[in-house]
């Protein structure tokens, strides 16, 4: 079975963008193996020739025609930004 | 009249259509319970003013004759669905201040059909919970409370709110949503009837989204005729949620007769778990015992990949719901953290996930991220998408088999304390959905009926599951089962 450790833990953590505090490491690290132990069991189960299930429910995605249908709203969209300026959102600086 | 709030929706649909009451005059009832009913912190976002507005224009409409089906009728919403302009917050930090600018298909469904929305539901962070103890608004409180004892017990959970509320008389029926159990097991809890329908029968446009794949919204109500009403009211084909089905949607109502003749009702031997208490098993005999007084034919069935579901589950809902969440950055709505000097971007992100997160919420994300990161998808995500494939065979199988409906207990015991889970890991609280996860991994309609209560006079349900797209027949099934076990106790008031 696969045990994660700390620098695994930071590592999903980092991937997951959710700051961890150092010090919460190992509690973390202990939980996702109690977790991943339990997920474990389907290691059991003969799954030879059995394709991963896509959709629970027999149907093709449907497809719409490729024409806009919707737009024009700027403000309703900006509406719950924690910052928008100037008709768009702002963030911290990306590019140095 | 007095105690309109204690209503079912057809009792009150009923009484609306003679005259002999008012919308305006039933929504003030539940107004009224929702202001005293402060101690179960189920109504978490209030919206007085829409509902009175509402009733009022309900009752022009009934007074003019032209009265949809819930035209009138006064209803809680989990506060996982978007209502426009009225917080939607998902019982998350991050999503606090958030009013979204358009209305979930379902929540319109109902508005269209006359219903009255009286204010928002508390429930666990993100539907990721099965006690209601993970949501920023603090827990919802059972209106049910053990014989003798003033221990404040869970009313279930993600859907808490919902069911504290209809079991409680604020409301005459609530909406839900159910992933892995969510409308069932708090329904079960509080001696309500919820109904989650074959996947893809109500649409999941605007209700925030948990794991895609699972999600299904239902009504939470006080008795399978009212969850039949409303179930029709919220289900349609919608354009706007590419896995909505685009089937008619029957008259589920018209369709209960109780007529057990001729059904075979399967019991899975699978769920007859090691440990079972006493009183959970005799619940589950007696039920099959009913239906088959009513005239059912009572088999026996084998769902062998039963004990994968769970884990199955906990692979693949983690997963979906790391990659729904990602879009919660403090970029295009909800919280932002306050950033330090020098931060950028991924400060940003992290810091913000990490405060507006709950730690159930969090733990998810990152167990859906490792599951899905290179070098696990194979052997997590993918294996669990393979042994849902199985587990649906299962539900296929017995399904072609004959059988029409399957019985089995909603929950593995009554209503537990709040706080009494706080030091088991979380594999205890998730064995909660043990009975109802099957259902969402293969699509299915379940049904949580409440049939007995357990030797501290708490509620206990079963479960009822139909074929897909059958909903009209389980209700029918559901029917028979409430009317044969007479269930009618109340939670006697407290609050």
């Amino acid at each position: 079975m696969m045990s994660i450790d700390e620098s695994t833990a930071a590592r999903v953590a980092k991937l997951a963008r959710i700051k961890v505090e150092p010090e919460a490491l190992p509690a973390l690290a202990q939980e996702f193996n109690t977790i991943l132990g339990f997920i474990e069991q389907l290691a059991e189960v003969d799954i030879e020739g059995v394709e991963p299930m896509t959709s629970v429910t027999p149907q093709n995605l449907r497809r719409r025609a490729d024409v806009v249908a919707d737009g024009d709203q700027q403000a309703a969209v900006l509406k719950n930004a924690p910052d928008a300026r100037e008709g768009f959102f702002a963030v911290p600086k990306v590019v140095e | 009249m007095t105690d309109l709030n204690k209503l079912g929706l057809s009792e009150a649909r009923d009484l609306l259509r003679k005259g002999e009451t008012t919308s305006k005059e039933i929504t003030q009832a539940c107004l009224k319970a929702i202001e005293g009913a402060g101690a179960l912190n189920a109504f978490v976002h209030h919206t007085p003013e829409i509902a009175m507005e509402r009733a009022a224009a309900a009752d022009v409409r009934i007074k003019a004759g032209d009265a949809p089906a819930m035209c009138g009728l006064p209803i809680g919403i989990k506060d996982l669905f978007c209502t426009k302009g009225v917080p939607s917050q998902a019982a998350s930090r991050i999503l606090e201040g958030f009013k979204p600018e358009y209305e979930s298909t379902v929540s319109q469904n109902l508005q269209d059909a006359g219903a009255v929305m009286l204010g928002k539901l508390n429930m666990d962070e993100f539907a990721m919970g099965s006690s209601n103890e993970t949501s920023a608004y603090g827990n919802a409180v059972n209106p049910w409370r053990r014989a003798g004892e003033d221990t404040a017990l869970t009313p279930g959970g993600s859907s808490g709110g919902s069911a504290a509320a209809v079991a409680a008389d604020l409301c005459l029926a609530a909406t839900g949503t159910d992933t892995g159990g969510s409308i069932r097991q708090p329904a079960a809890f509080t001696g309500t009837v919820g109904i989650k329908p074959t996947y893809g029968r109500c649409s999941r446009w605007g209700v925030v989204a948990f794991a895609s794949s699972l999600d299904q919204a239902g009504p939470m109500t006080k008795s399978v005729r009212d969850a039949a009403i409303m179930l029709e009211a919220m289900c349609s084909y919608d354009p706007k949620d590419s896995t909505s089905a685009d089937l008619a949607v029957p008259d589920f109502e018209a369709a209960l007769t109780g007529d057990m003749r001729g059904k075979k009702i399967g019991i899975p031997k699978e769920y007859r778990m090691d440990g079972m208490p006493e009183e959970i098993a005799k619940l589950w005999d007696d039920g099959a015992a009913m239906l088959k007084d009513a005239g059912a034919q009572i088999v026996d069935i084998s769902l062998p990949h039963t004990k994968y579901a769970l884990p199955a589950y906990y692979v693949i809902a983690p997963a979906e719901a790391s990659s729904n969440l990602a879009r919660y950055d403090g970029v295009r709505y909800g919280h932002r953290a306050t950033l330090a000097a020098g931060d950028g971007i991924t400060e940003m992100y992290e810091k913000t996930r990490a405060e507006g997160f709950g730690t159930e919420v969090q733990r998810r994300v990152m167990v859906g991220t490792y599951v899905l990161s290179a070098g696990f998808y194979d052997a997590y995500y993918n294996r669990a998408r393979r042994v849902r494939t199985l587990i649906k065979k299962d539900f296929d199988d017995v399904f072609a088999a004959g059988v029409d409906c399957i019985l089995t207990p909603a929950t593995p015991s009554a209503a537990f304390g709040l706080g009494e889970m706080i030091d088991a890991d979380p594999i205890q609280m998730y064995l909660n959905d043990v009975f109802t996860v099957t259902v969402n991994l293969a699509g299915l309609p379940g049904i949580a009926v409440p049939t007995g209560t357990n030797s501290q006079g708490l509620p206990l349900g079963l479960q009822l599951i139909g074929r897909p797209w059958e909903e009209a027949d389980l209700l029918s099934s559901a029917y028979s089962l409430e009317r044969s076990a007479g269930f009618v106790a109340k939670a006697d008031k407290w609050w």
